[in-house]
């Protein structure tokens, strides 16, 4: 795994954390993954006796990758876990395929611009078979706390 | 360019990012993006990036910091244009 200090790094912990591994980083993209575990909690209602991952949580996972990942990466010696935090600032996001518990997801993050703080990407995610499963474009920005 | 010529090209620019709209109608010289018209400060760097876009000039952070208002920002694009 590249970079694992990174997922350190990160303001999320379990049960809200969607980072495995990052694979690949350099200033223009990002790629990473995670598995779904059997039993992440929002699989007891999402649906009835039906379990599939939440399209808001593929979106999440997308965001923790290649937006928050990504953006620790890009600020490089200005990132403070301490003092800066990090948000979503909007998402358009496409679904194409479910993902049931137990599936590993991969991500890619393709930078559009990163300006002023702020951070707009082109996201996709994919399968274990490599089938699209969400693709969309995702902006975050990192501010002093 | 004028401030005459400059405030419709901004207005232009900024109206797609405005939740107030209101504060859009009233737009003047002091109209304060974030407070008057409510934008995000997101949206501001897509306001920003699109002003670089429009007049072919490069904003850095110091000039992008003090661009909240309708004048900052007409005096900073006026003073980038005449730089080219």
């Amino acid at each position: 795994m590249v970079r694992a200090d990174i997922i350190k790094e990160l303001p999320y912990s379990h049960p809200f954390l969607f980072v495995d591994e990052i694979l690949e980083i350099d200033d223009d993209h990002i790629k990473g993954c995670y598995t779904f575990k059997n039993d992440e909690y929002f699989y007891q209602g999402h649906f009835k006796d039906n379990p599939i991952t939440p399209g808001v949580i593929l979106t999440e996972c997308m965001a923790q990758i290649g937006m928050a990942c990504f953006g620790i990466y890009l600020l490089k010696d200005k990132w403070d876990q301490n003092a800066i935090a990090v948000a979503m600032s909007s998402n358009e996001m496409n679904f194409y395929k479910p993902v049931y518990p137990g599936e590993k997801v991969t991500v890619i993050s393709h930078k559009v611009y990163f300006r002023f703080n702020k951070l707009k990407c082109d996201v996709s995610m994919s399968n274990t078979k490599g089938q699209l499963v969400a693709k969309g474009v995702i902006a975050g920005v990192a501010f002093n706390k | 360019m004028t401030k005459e010529e400059l405030l419709p090209k901004l207005k232009a620019i900024i109206e797609p990012y405005v939740q107030n709209q209101d504060g859009l109608k009233k737009l003047n010289e002091n109209t304060d993006f974030i407070k008057d018209l409510e934008i995000n400060s997101a949206n501001l760097v897509d306001v920003i990036l699109d002003v670089e876009d429009e007049f072919g000039i490069e904003i850095d952070n110091e000039a992008m910091e003090k661009m909240l208002t309708v004048k900052a920002s007409i005096e900073i694009i006026k003073a980038k244009l005449s730089e080219k």
